[in-house]
């Protein structure tokens, strides 16, 4: 019990339980939760990622070698690695959650929650093939 | 946080969850690992400033840098409230998020508008 603890009369002191900072470790699906969360982290380092691509395609040529100088150097590969496995992580769990936070009806009938993610999935697949052609096709 | 905004932030969360999950991993595969590791040739400068000074490419590129900031800015507010218990801080939390998504798609932007 905390030194602090007391009860009063006609004014009993509420029973709160402290949770640990520690919590999200204690059951796999709370971890998976926040790993979850945390992919966010990863999306904004590439989105800081994509600034630094634009603002080096504005500079010029030589701008632009060191950038990708940067990016081919060992640490920042490794760091890519990681944000790049949560990147894929979010896209993984958010095309999973499409179902339940979309429910799409057609005549009155819900729209089964594989056909949504699977909607979700051929529109990452196409997309990925757009972008990946327009970047290599020179 | 005024409760008018609540529904707008979440929409620009969820809209840039969607821009991020669809368009992220190919976005980050080429250009943070497959150029960089020699897997694929390197378009190089001439061919990448081509496609990005058509306006419809920068329009592009600022949804894909703006929104996903936005997701950011909503998702790690809420993880440092539950996960590290700063329920105390929620103002400047939500200032300190928010700002930085709007201060990085300020500076894209404007980097896309004066690109030549």
């Amino acid at each position: 019990m905390s030194a602090g603890a007391h009860y009063t009369p006609y004014h009993p002191k509420w029973y709160r339980k402290r949770v640990s900072v520690w919590w999200w470790l204690e059951s796999g699906s709370y971890t998976g939760f926040v790993l979850r969360e945390l992919s966010a982290v990863a999306v904004a380092f590439f989105a800081v990622v994509l600034i630094a691509q634009i603002r080096a395609l504005a500079g010029g040529p030589e701008a632009y070698a060191r950038f990708t100088a940067t990016l081919g150097s060992p640490g920042v590969l490794v760091l890519g690695v990681l944000a790049f496995l949560f990147v894929l992580f979010h896209a993984i769990t958010w095309f999973n959650l499409a179902p339940t936070a979309m429910v799409v009806r057609v005549r009155g009938k819900r729209v089964p929650d594989v056909a949504i993610s699977g909607s979700n999935y051929a529109a990452w697949v196409v997309l990925s093939a757009v972008v990946a052609f327009l970047m290599l096709r020179s | 946080m005024a409760r008018p905004l609540t529904p707008f932030l979440w929409t620009l969360f969820s809209a840039g969850g969607t821009v991020a999950a669809l368009l992220y991993p190919v976005h980050f595969f080429l250009t943070g690992l497959a150029i960089p590791m020699g897997w694929v040739s390197d378009p190089g400068y001439g061919a990448l400033h081509g496609l990005a000074v058509h306006p419809l490419t920068r329009l592009y590129l600022f949804v894909l840098v703006s929104l996903p900031l936005f997701h950011w800015a909503h998702r790690f507010r809420y993880t440092l409230y539950d996960g590290l218990q700063l329920k105390h801080l929620t103002a400047l939390i939500a200032v300190l998020c928010y700002g930085t998504a709007f201060i990085g798609s300020v500076t894209a932007g404007y980097t896309l508008l004066t690109l030549r």
